[in-house]
């Protein structure tokens, strides 16, 4: 390789678990350093060099105005924009906060709320700058971020399925705890765990957000038929991506019909 | 005839002979296929309860073997995998080598399955196993495996092999075939060998000849289970039903109500779709090509380079429907469906396809016949 790309991991409002997916590719960390240049990544190294980069993977959902105007710098300075994660794709779990007053939650928690900067809700990067792929997982799965980077060194499209956990699930010979009776939100969540959740038994909690397509309303009629009172409907779907628009709209009143 | 005792030697004389054995096993709250380590495996004394979008283990009042259905994995799992590494291509100075991979060259002997698994490998068989797409590792893994079939006394409430001709008994297509009876006169099973490698393994076994009280016995069994079919399917009607059923409104209420999981098609025999994945490392000069099944449930399944086709999760449903019921005779010469019920049991939301016909015939107007 003539010159090696210039890779940047940003990180925005969220926990950091995404971008250290990345260091936890620890068999293929030295074939990374050498195919790839890591410009900036304050996990790895304080050492951060400037822009333009050639692929940014960008962690976290924007929550404050300071962030809403870096988001914008971090796009002009990148070719390519990569969106990792739950926050950063959906709003992650402090989009919570979208379904109540954030000024509310302000006046009860600080004491002077007045220096907080905090916009009225979370949301994900798309909402802010154009996106070229979006990686989903509450966090990431490192084996699909190393395709996705691996997917744009060569300039293809990411083997990422849209589809739900069911079908990797039925592909692993898990037994459907669903039709042993436990709710579950594979059938419509976004794959990528390898449904890992089901492969322990226990229904999948959602952490990919919504799958291509998903029909949450059939679902959730199924859960309230089996005894699911509607505040444990509202509770499945306000995890790690509550604010997602399919999740949503199940899970608000004001959303749905 | 065999004793319930003597059989337990099958598997070793399986292994003796080259075959991973697979049987069924209670795993995870159900019996599934999994690695047959010993005859001491099998679920004895356990039964399911099924119906649609639910499935009970159960414990029997006997010590039956196999007083049980089919599970959520079939042959397919064994002679058409989930995932297959197609080949491995290395690029070095500026060379591209490809590395085939060869099919996984051990055979199964699968113990257990049912008749309407014989009559999904024979489906497969018309597809896969010749004809313009005959897939080479099908026909390698099909060609080496051996066929343990077990005919079913106790059909669930989801079954409906009679209808469809294809169970509860077994008349071909296997290696040995097993007929469990469990009564005063003790725990034995009437086995018979339908090939050359069935009859050289009977031949390892201490059997002794079948008194005719116990083929009669058998053959009651036999037209019990036959009686006890939980639903039923014509699947000349079925395939009428479904070709005046094209534009019928009807699709739009299965439409609202199925989840575009795919569960359906993953879990039944018949479903052979796979989709093609290739994947380079951070190089670039490592590449992979997987195969994995796949779908006509997935919005991306029917992709063109304007977006995908069938678009609404109605469209998804019809597709699969009439390929299963109606298309599937233009393309193969029969039904795809062979009556397991296995996409009754597990659909998480119980769509039944038998009462999707039923439904369809209703709300369709009668247009006599269809040129
Ligand atoms: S356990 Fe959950 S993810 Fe797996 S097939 Fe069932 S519903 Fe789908
Ligand atoms: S369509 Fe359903 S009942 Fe028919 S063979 Fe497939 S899984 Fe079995
Ligand atoms: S459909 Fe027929 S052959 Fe298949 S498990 Fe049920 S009774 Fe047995
Ligand atoms: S019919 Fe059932 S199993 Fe099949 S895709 Fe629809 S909801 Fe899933």
């Amino acid at each position: 390789m003539a010159r090696r790309p210039k890779l940047a991991v940003w990180k925005f409002t969220s926990c950091d678990g995404c971008q250290l997916s990345l260091l936890d590719l620890e068999d293929e960390l030295l074939e990374i350093a050498e195919a790839i240049k890591i410009s900036h990544f304050t996990e790895a190294t304080r050492r951060s060099q400037r822009g333009p980069y050639d692929l940014s993977l960008v962690e976290g959902s924007i929550t404050t105005p300071a962030e809403r105007e870096k988001i914008l710098q971090i796009r002009r300075d990148s070719r390519r924009l990569v969106a990792i994660g739950a926050c950063a794709t959906a709003g992650g779990i402090q989009a919570l906060r979208n379904f109540a007053d954030v000024r509310e939650y302000l006046s009860v928690v600080y004491a002077n709320p007045d220096t907080i900067a905090a916009l009225r809700d979370s949301t994900p990067i798309s909402e802010h700058v154009p996106v070229d792929f979006e990686l989903r997982g509450c966090p990431i799965d490192k084996r699909q971020l190393l395709e996705v980077v691996s997917a744009f060194l060569a300039d293809r499209r990411p083997v990422v399925s849209e589809h739900s956990v069911c079908v990797e699930c039925k592909r692993r010979g898990v037994v459907c705890v669903a039709v042993l009776g436990q709710p579950c939100m594979g059938p419509i969540t976004h794959a990528g765990c390898g449904a890992l959740c089901p492969a322990y038994s226990r229904g999948c909690y959602g952490c990919f957000g919504p799958a291509e397509a998903p029909n949450v309303s059939a679902l959730a009629r199924r859960w309230r038929e089996d005894g699911a009172a509607p505040d444990d409907v509202v509770r499945m779907l306000r995890t790690f991506n509550a604010a997602a628009p399919a999740f949503r709209k199940e899970s608000d009143p004001r959303g749905s019909d | 005839m065999v004793d319930a005792a003597a059989l337990e030697a099958l598997p070793s004389l399986l292994r003796a002979r080259g075959y991973r054995v697979v049987g069924p096993v209670e795993r995870g709250g159900a019996i599934v296929l999994d690695e047959l380590a010993s005859w001491d495996d099998l679920p004895r004394g356990t039964t399911v309860e099924l119906g649609p979008g639910a499935y009970r283990l159960r414990k029997r009042p006997d010590e039956a073997l196999f007083g049980y259905v089919v599970g959520p994995q079939s042959a397919k799992t064994w002679l058409h995998p989930p995932a297959v590494l197609e080949f491995r291509a290395e690029r070095s100075r500026g060379r591209v080598t490809v590395v085939a991979e060869p099919a996984d060259p051990s055979p199964v002997a699968l113990v257990g399955l049912r008749p309407c698994d014989l009559a999904a490998i024979r489906v497969h068989d018309h597809v896969l196993g010749d004809g313009p797409v005959a897939d080479p590792r099908y026909r390698s893994h099909r060609g080496a495996a051996f066929l343990i079939v077990v005919d079913c006394a106790e059909p669930a409430a989801t079954c409906f092999c009679a209808s469809m001709g294809t169970g509860p008994s077994a008349t071909g297509g296997f290696d040995l075939a097993l007929n469990e009876l469990l009564d005063e006169d003790g725990h034995r099973f009437v086995i018979e060998a339908a090939t050359d490698a069935g009859a050289e393994v009977l031949g390892a076994l201490a059997t002794r000849p079948v008194p005719l009280d116990d083929e009669v016995r058998v053959e009651a069994a036999h037209e019990r289970a036959r009686m006890a079919m939980g639903r039923r399917l014509d699947p000349g009607r079925a395939r009428d039903v479904l070709r005046n059923a094209v534009e019928s409104p009807a699709w739009s209420e299965v439409g609202d109500a199925c989840l575009g999981c795919a569960n359906c098609t993953m879990v039944c025999p018949t479903c052979f779709c796979t989709t093609v994945e290739d994947v380079t490392d951070l190089t670039g000069d490592h590449a992979e090509r997987w195969r994995r099944w796949d779908s006509c449930f997935t919005f991306q399944f029917s992709r063109l380079s304007s977006g995908p086709v069938r678009t609404s999760t109605a469209a998804r449903y019809r597709h699969w429907l009439r390929h299963k019921l109606e298309t599937w005779h233009e393309q193969f010469g029969e039904s795809g469906c062979v009556g397991c019920g296995r996409c009754i049991t597990w659909c998480p939301v119980g769509i039944d396809l038998t009462e999707e016909v039923a439904r369809l015939e209703s709300a369709t107007p009668e247009s006599g016949d269809v040129a």
